[in-house]
């Protein structure tokens, strides 16, 4: 089943059409990678999913049901969260707070506070970020910091997590952490659909990639063809 | 030991409040009719300025709207003064205020920043004129006269409204509402998604905020009483207000609080003793104390030499 379905979706700002027409399908445990160069319109095509714009045309449908130009908080509590490509944590919020924040607010299961520290503390660790949970956000490192987003989105409890570049301005050790982390991630059972430029990454986690380009589908598959597709390679990998 | 040490303080704080408290319940026993007149008036500026932070402090919207609620106050009492028995002049002045905050938050809290402020400025000024223009026009009167209260009566009501704002302040620091305003002011994109109905939350803190400031100025007017549009609606207020609250220091709960009492009181020690160097005084003071602490007057707690003549009780 499909978890995610977006058909015919449309932003333009001004002239310029930043997504057109666009369909897409994410299924239920899938982990799908959104490819293009910059100014395709990806970033564009998670706030539109987001609820953080809302979009000229197109529906997007989560779970069979019609969620376009909802407010993003509404989105966020049906089961869609998201990180940032530009960091957005609470800057003067400790680390723990800051995943506090999605529990009390994104997560609808209603814990009690023991439940909620505990699962605040869980998540810390899960990302590996225990030992810094006291730590105000603005100072931790930006590596950190993307952790502490995805931290901050899995304690909505989402069924579905857009990521937005986690791994751009990141080491080598660093890239192949990140990848261990949506590979955990997808192994409790979040579906994930992620933009990334780190080709090697999202090559090796993915089961499907879409390239977007001028804010248009150009191709969409398995690894293996994205690579060897000519139209992918001309306008994106480069001969 | 230290969570010993952490409830000691707790304690001592505790009671040093309600020492407070006490001190100031019992006012009229002890002091002077001038020094009650004072204090209300320095009260007055707490919750000015208390009512300020509650909303901007987290959120970092600045509102320059304390002046439009204090004077929507002011004259639901000039007009329910003769009405009504006065505790409901008091709470119909809160809700005027509510209501007024609730609508303007619910339609421009979208505004970021410098906007939201010149909103609200502009909101102060609007309401001014569109009274004047009603009171000239419609009513055929420039000012009003407010039924008379004893300083007393009001020095009790503004202390209880200033109690009721403080204990509500800490309530919502404390609160799910008070970690979501804390968000909102870090990352507003960030606390929407994660779940945060922003809209709401500021709507909502805004327009509890407002209430204490209708409050006080329904309970100042009696005072007054005569009032015109431009007493009522000074936008001198709002700055006031923001200047008390960097003044006192926003870090801390009580740097506010702080604040206003030793602005409200060397203004009024100023204009009764040195009236001729009384702004200079003011403007020295304010300059000096955002160069040197730039945290606010709280910030003298912290200075090293304190702490050596405290003890050495806190780990370095």
């Amino acid at each position: 089943m499909n978890l995610l379905e977006v058909e015919g979706i449309t932003k333009h700002f001004g002239g310029l059409a930043a997504v057109s027409r666009a369909d897409l399908q994410v299924g239920e445990g899938e982990v799908v990678g959104l490819i293009g160069p910059n100014g395709a319109g990806k970033t564009t095509l998670f706030n539109l999913l987001s609820g953080a714009l809302k979009p000229d045309s197109g529906t997007v449908r989560f779970r069979a049901e019609d969620i376009t130009g909802l407010k993003p908080h509404t989105i966020c509590r049906k089961g869609v969260a998201r990180t940032f490509q530009s960091v957005k944590v609470f800057g003067r919020m400790t680390a723990s707070q800051n995943v506090l924040v999605g529990a009390l607010f994104g997560d609808r299961s209603g814990m009690s506070a023991k439940q909620t520290g505990e699962e605040v503390a869980g998540l810390l660790e899960f990302v590996g970020l225990s030992a810094v949970a006291g730590v105000p956000a603005k100072d931790l490192t930006l590596v950190n910091q993307k952790r502490l987003e995805v931290a901050r989105a899995l304690a909505s409890k989402p069924e579905l997590l857009l990521i937005d570049e986690l791994m751009a301005g990141l080491n080598p050790t660093e890239v192949a952490q990140a990848m261990d982390l949506v590979a955990a991630i997808r192994k409790q059972g979040t579906t994930i659909f992620i933009i990334e430029h780190v080709m090697k990454a999202i090559m090796s986690i993915c089961d499907r990639i879409i390239v977007l380009h001028h804010g248009e589908k150009i191709a969409e598959g398995t690894p293996q063809e994205i690579a060897t597709s000519r139209t992918v390679v001309e306008v994106y990998l480069g001969e | 030991m230290r969570t010993g040490r952490a409830s000691w303080v707790r304690l001592r704080t505790a009671l040093l409040w309600l020492v407070l408290l006490a001190a100031m319940a019992t006012l009229s026993l002890y002091a002077s009719a001038y020094t009650v007149i004072m204090v209300t008036n320095i009260l007055l500026y707490v919750i000015l300025t208390m009512s300020w932070v509650l909303f901007s402090a987290p959120t970092g919207y600045i509102s320059l709207a304390t002046a439009a609620f204090f004077g929507v106050g002011i004259y639901t009492a000039a007009i329910l003064g003769e009405q009504l028995p006065l505790p409901l002049v008091i709470l119909t002045a809160g809700l005027a205020s509510f209501c007024l905050a609730a609508l303007v938050g619910a339609l421009t809290l979208r505004l970021k920043g410098v906007y939201f402020a010149f909103f609200t400025f502009g909101l102060v000024e609007l309401i001014k004129y569109l009274l004047l223009w009603y009171e000239v026009n419609i009513t055929g009167v420039r000012g009003r006269f407010v039924v008379f209260a004893d300083n007393f009566t009001i020095y009790y009501i503004i202390l209880g409204i200033l109690v009721a704002l403080l204990l509500t302040s800490y309530l919502i620091r404390r609160s799910r509402i008070g970690l979501a305003l804390q968000s909102i002011g870090e990352a507003e994109d960030a606390a929407a998604h994660i779940g945060i109905n922003v809209s709401a939350v500021k709507t909502i803190v805004f327009a509890i905020s407002a209430v204490f400031v209708g409050a006080a100025g329904a309970a100042m007017a009696t005072r007054w009483t005569y009032v015109d549009p431009y007493m009522a609606f000074d936008y001198t207020y709002s700055f006031t207000a923001i200047a008390m609250a960097v003044f006192g220091g926003l870090g801390r709960f009580e740097g506010p609080i702080l604040g206003a009492v030793v602005f409200a009181f060397l203004r009024e020690l100023l204009i009764t003793q040195f009236a001729y160097v009384y702004m200079l005084v003011m403007g020295t003071v304010l300059v000096v104390t955002i160069l040197y602490l730039p945290q606010g007057l709280v910030q003298l707690a912290q200075i090293p030499l304190w702490r050596k003549l405290r003890g050495k009780r806190e780990p370095a």
